[in-house]
């Protein structure tokens, strides 16, 4: 096993600074890492984390700065010098190719040559070695995000790195696979590998990292012993104040009425890259919050379209309002109902970037001008009909605008988020649905959203929240059910499951039940 | 028979060479709508080489060059400004039949010696096949030599694999260390290459004499020639035939007096195209993954 | 090194500027080729961009030649705001043509000039049929429209041909592929002014555009109708987040542009042409593309555009007569400014820092 000896440095970067445009990604940043230290990077979104990384992976150029690596300056042009560097990165959307096998995806990231049976041989050796089983000749579109991280770090091991990079590796995983991971990078760490780890999950830091290095703004901010830290402290120098907590009073108000539900629904995927929905059985009441828990590409996307509208049920009668069958209805008929959705991506789809914020209010309240007996103004009815309403839903909501009626890229992605969730809400839903709310927003307007929806189901309403935090899913729901390949797991009270029980759920391991909870 | 073999074949080389050169374009996450274009200025490039420097063999080596010289617009503007692949191949063939007019004005009335047969000896003494397929000239011989590479690159060495994934995720292939721009440059001057020596073979063998728009939509046909190969090369081959047949088969028509206006004859090879690509086009959309992830996508690198 | 770096917010100066710098590189690049191949670069820039004005007869030209451009160029505009791919208005334009000329012919002693409208109505329906099948494929079998509807022009001319040539030819024309001369009521006439007759031949088809214009504005800016377009081409998802039917709008945007398409071949061949022959359209279908994007997908930018390419067209012409340049060069010109066009739309969203190369 590994021997104690004094912490020697591994890679020292000094006064790194990094802009884009007129925003200051790394400012001044000094880091060092000790050979066989596992340092953690923690900061909220836009600090500065990623950016910081890809300079030590050569993918970004720093503006200034100096990188050291065993005590000698090195200038890291490329990812290809920094491979040769001993840097070795882990990307958090991953940097494979779909439509290559998984040995065709480790080949072009190799810089020595080698013949594709060697190549074989050694991958499999690999993953023996460190129980990262994967096929070598599956194409990875075939694969699931779990699978694909382990190409990712076969990828990197097969080079020997001194350094490894992971880029928030456990967002795509279960609980268990997480576990699993740890103990990897661990038996890494102590076989002389230093590691690199970003994260915004504080436990995660305190029961993996030696040192954590907390950025803000860019800035790195303290460097402290892991071991000798707690989360409150953590959470409260990344933030730089004190985080309020939730006003969790919901439970208390959900009814036995249902407000939504799907019946033996079935969809065939529509592309090779989709998912098909399999037999989804599902309801939701008022005043509750049902959370539906998964890892991505497990059918969340499929399942939010088919709830949304935006794609077509097979038979009326999967979806019932209440006891009104809805499935042929479209996704503007069911807004009229008071059926809300909110996609997970804000721009592009819940959003058109270039259009101005009036545009993009009256994208979702068009059907509400057209009047009877005024025929030039039905014929005219354009976003003008929206200006309004839409300043309303900035005023009300605290959407921090550069200017008045801005365009939809013009805003931050929280308040983008903020403008998105009010304008929805403004049309006083019956039945809200949310896919990844708080994703990539910082923890304030994070903790303001999940307040909304827990208002929104205490004034009765019912929500279905679909997560891949599961401690978002816990937090809020009352509850939980899981997706995985397609296919929804029993539905259970908040009470009754575990996040063991879940993160089962979540990797397939768990036989999943159709039939309903008969509550 | 054997004749009307023959000219089937050399009917589909252009289109063969156009196409094989256009997927390899479209691999690397490149839609270059200007073959077209780039045909036209193959021809004439090796039109007047030939008049100037008198071997056919120069009018291949300009037609490729012109090819290139083509694509390498097209590059500048879609990879280095990142402008819209679609609209700058449309302007990359409206630019270049205004520009082979010009060009091509001094040219007209000139008839060129047509490129040489090579026998390939032993071989060609083979009853039929022989005939066929190894008395054929310079530029036929290449082309089943590009396909017969570019098969084996696609699949088995580094740079293809390299390729299939610039054109599969751009951001991933940046992230890994590959020059997205510059090895889209490559692919995109391939396919001018390939595109112009296809154009250059239309003067060289098939009419020996310059025409404003000779090329008469063949880039176009080969652009679809691509779909229905489902980017997968030796079904260009089979394609290209089909296609040489279908224009054959309408000039034997018209040679013979069928009893069918000899427009709706010439009509065929378009109305065949559109069938095949309804054919194809039905298939894919159900398993998109034959199809490059980032074809058509402007490609930004952060640096 | 040239690196791009993206703008906070797109540059409304760059909406303007670009264009108008485009036309002056393109004139310049152009001039370059014209002296690289020979030409005198001075007496082509005289002949291609002034000698249209020269007259006031030549003026009222330019505006006979800009019509059928601006027209297909407003229809193309729909078609690519909703980023469907209409390349085939060339097709389009000759079937608009073909249908309302041979109905035309059944009538052969028609003189009410309210006879035009059925042929524009006509004219509408050919080319929006003809725009139907690419449409129709790209819709329910996810066929390419651009192969599609370019393959399209190619059987077009080849089929005007063969009915120019067999069923409607007429018998009285020496053997020439020409049809009957259509028949009083389907002739647009020109315009006569007082005092100075007429000008050029500028005749009423003009009035089309006067009121297309303002209609075709009003229309994607101001409507329901107009919006859903642009929103399927800004953004596919967003409009199906909307409730937009997607296949909807791109079948009605074909529908429209392929009927415009038609409707200016109708006007061009009733004001200048008066019977049918082989050749109908010289090109305006594919021209209409630079129109569109040169007006920057907008109906007054298209009037302009439609104009300014109109200019060189004609330019083109003279160039032709008294210096003996082929008249496809306007292709050239026409490449060199939508290459020149789009960089400019890139310009829009990043702004450019020159760097030393490390």
């Amino acid at each position: 096993m590994a021997i104690k000896k004094e912490p020697e440095i591994l890679l020292k970067a000094s006064k790194i600074n990094k802009s884009f445009g007129n925003f200051i990604a790394n400012k001044d940043i000094d880091i060092s890492i000790a050979k066989g230290e596992i340092h953690a990077l923690l900061g909220e979104n836009g600090a500065g984390k990623s950016t910081l990384v890809k300079i030590f992976y050569g993918v970004l150029k720093p503006d200034t700065g100096t990188i050291e690596i065993n005590n000698s300056e090195v200038s890291i042009s490329s990812p290809n010098s920094a491979r040769k560097n001993g840097v070795g990165m882990v990307f958090q959307h991953f940097s494979l190719f779909p439509a290559l096998t998984v040995a065709e995806n480790i080949l072009i990231a190799l810089d020595k040559k080698i013949k594709f049976k060697d190549l074989i041989l050694e991958i499999s050796k690999l993953s023996k070695e460190w129980e990262l089983f994967v096929d070598p000749l599956k194409r990875v579109s075939e694969l699931s995000v779990g699978e694909q991280q382990r190409v990712e770090i076969i990828r990197c091991l097969m080079q020997n790195p001194k350094l490894l990079i992971m880029d928030e590796p456990t967002s795509v995983l279960t609980p268990q696979e997480i576990s699993n991971l740890f103990k990897i990078l661990k038996r890494l760490a102590s076989s002389g590998c230093s590691i690199l780890y970003i994260s915004h999950k504080l436990e995660e830091i305190i029961e993996l990292a030696d040192q954590v290095t907390i950025l803000k703004s860019g800035e790195s901010i303290a460097t402290i012993n892991a071991k000798k830290t707690n989360t409150k402290f953590l959470a409260e120098t990344m933030v730089g104040k004190e985080i309020t907590d939730l006003k969790k009073t919901n439970s208390m108000n959900v009814t036995k009425d249902i407000a939504l539900e799907l019946k033996d629904l079935n969809k065939a995927k529509e592309t090779d890259f989709g998912i098909s929905l399999k037999n989804i059985n599902l309801k939701v009441n008022y005043g509750e919050i049902l959370g539906v828990a998964g890892i991505a590409g497990n059918g969340q996307v499929e399942l939010m379209e088919i709830l949304s509208g935006e794609t077509q049920c097979e038979k009326e009668n999967h979806i019932l309002l209440e006891t009104r069958p809805i499935g042929f209805k479209n996704i503007a008929e069911r807004r009229l109902l008071g059926i809300e959705t909110i996609p997970e991506e804000r721009t592009l789809h819940a959003t058109v970037p270039n259009f101005t914020i009036a545009e993009n209010t009256f994208l979702t309240y068009f059907f509400k001008y057209p009047k009877a007996n005024n025929i030039i103004s039905n014929l005219l009815n354009n976003p003008q009909n929206s200006k309004i309403e839409s300043e309303n839903i900035i005023k009300d909501n605290d959407v921090r605008c550069p200017e008045a009626n801005p365009l939809a890229n013009q805003l931050s992605g929280g308040n983008l988020q903020k403008f998105i969730l009010g304008r929805s809400l403004a049309n006083d839903p019956k039945v809200a649905i949310f896919s990844q709310p708080t994703w990539g927003v910082d923890i304030g307007a994070a903790t303001s959203i999940r307040q909304k929806l827990l208002n929104l189901s205490n004034s009765g309403k019912a929500v279905i929240l679909i997560s891949q935090d599961l401690e978002e899913i816990f937090e809020l729901s009352d509850k939980i059910c899981v997706i995985n390949d397609g296919a929804l797991s029993k539905i259970l009270p908040v009470a009754q499951i575990t996040a063991e029980d879940v993160g089962l759920l979540m990797g397939g391991k768990l036989e999943t039940s159709n039939e309903m909870e008969s509550t | 028979m054997d004749a009307l073999i023959l000219t089937i074949i050399a009917t589909s080389i252009p289109l063969l060479l156009a196409a094989t050169g256009e997927l390899i374009t479209e691999k690397s996450g490149v839609l270059n709508l200007g073959v077209e274009g780039m045909m036209l200025s193959g021809a004439v490039g090796a039109l007047g080489a030939v008049l100037w420097l008198g071997s056919p063999y120069f009018g291949i080596i300009a037609g490729g060059l012109c090819g290139v010289l083509m694509a390498s617009i097209f590059s500048i503007f879609t990879i280095n400004f990142m402008t819209n692949q679609v609209a700058t191949g449309l302007g990359l063939t409206i630019f270049a039949t205004g520009l082979t007019g010009l060009a091509g004005a001094p040219l007209v009335g000139k008839t060129v010696p047509s490129l040489p047969k090579i026998e390939i000896f032993l071989l060609s003494d083979i009853p039929f096949f022989g005939e066929i397929l190894f008395k054929q000239d310079f530029i036929a011989y290449l082309s089943v030599a590009i396909i017969i590479f570019i098969t084996y690159f696609l699949k088995y060495s580094k740079s293809g694999i390299v390729l299939r994934a610039v054109g599969d995720d751009h951001q991933s292939a940046h992230s890994v260390g590959y020059p997205v721009k510059k090895i889209r440059w490559y692919a995109t001057c391939f396919g001018g290459m390939c595109a112009g020596i296809g154009g250059a073979y239309i003067p060289l063998v098939l009419t020996p004499h310059w025409s404003e728009g000779m090329t008469a939509g063949r880039g176009w046909i080969a652009l679809a020639l691509v779909v229905f190969a489902s980017w997968i090369p030796w079904r260009i081959i089979v394609g290209a035939l089909i296609f040489g047949g279908i224009t054959i088969a309408q000039l034997v028509g018209q040679a013979r007096g069928w009893p069918i206006p000899s427009q709706i004859l010439s009509m065929m090879p378009y109305l065949a195209t559109i069938v095949a690509l309804t054919v194809i086009s039905g298939r894919i959309s159900k398993s998109n993954s034959v199809v490059p992830a980032s074809l058509g996508k402007p490609f930004f690198d952060t640096q | 090194m040239i690196t791009f770096i993206p703008r906070d917010k797109v540059s409304k100066n760059w909406t303007i500027i670009g264009p108008i710098l485009s036309i002056f590189l393109t004139i310049f690049f152009g001039l370059l080729i014209f002296t690289f191949l020979g030409y005198n670069p001075l007496e082509t820039l005289y002949q291609i961009f002034l000698s249209p004005f020269s007259r006031i007869d030549r003026i009222s030209d330019i505006l006979v030649k800009a019509c059928p451009l601006i027209i297909v160029g407003i229809g193309l505009m729909l078609c690519f705001r909703a980023n469907v791919w209409n390349i085939g208005a060339e097709g389009q334009f000759i079937m608009g043509t073909l249908l309302a000329g041979s109905f035309a012919l059944l009538f052969p002693s028609v003189e009410t000039k309210f006879f035009i409208f059925i042929m524009i109505v006509i004219g509408f329906i050919g080319g929006a049929l003809w725009a139907f099948i690419p449409a129709i494929l790209k819709t329910k079998l996810n066929v390419n429209e651009i192969l599609v509807s370019l393959m399209l022009v190619y059987v077009a001319m080849l089929f005007i041909d063969f009915i120019v040539r067999g069923p409607l030819r007429d018998p009285m024309s020496f053997g020439f592929p020409l049809s009957k001369p259509y028949p009083e009521g389907a002739i647009i006439n020109k315009i006569p002014f007082p005092a100075i007759g007429y000008l050029g031949q500028l005749h009423y088809g003009i009035l089309f555009i006067i009121l297309l214009i303002p209609i075709s504005w009003l229309f994607v800016n101001k409507t329901l109708s107009g919006f859903k377009i642009n929103v399927l081409g800004a953004a596919p998802k967003a409009a199906k987040f909307a409730g937009f039917k997607q296949n909807t709008i791109t079948i009605t945007v074909l529908l429209i542009s392929g009927g415009l398409a038609g409707v200016a071949g109708v006007i061009e061949v009733s004001a200048n042409i008066g019977q049918l022959q082989p050749e109908v359209s010289f090109g305006y279908g594919f021209t209409a593309i630079i129109v569109a994007f040169l007006g920057r997908l907008n109906p007054i930018g298209i009037l302009f555009a439609g104009i300014i390419i109109a200019t060189v067209k004609l330019g083109a012409d003279n160039a032709q007569m008294s210096m003996g340049i082929p008249k496809v060069v306007t292709g050239l010109f026409e490449g060199i400014l939508l290459f020149f066009l789009l960089t400019g739309e890139t310009l829009q969203k990043y702004k450019i820092k020159w760097s030393k190369v490390t």
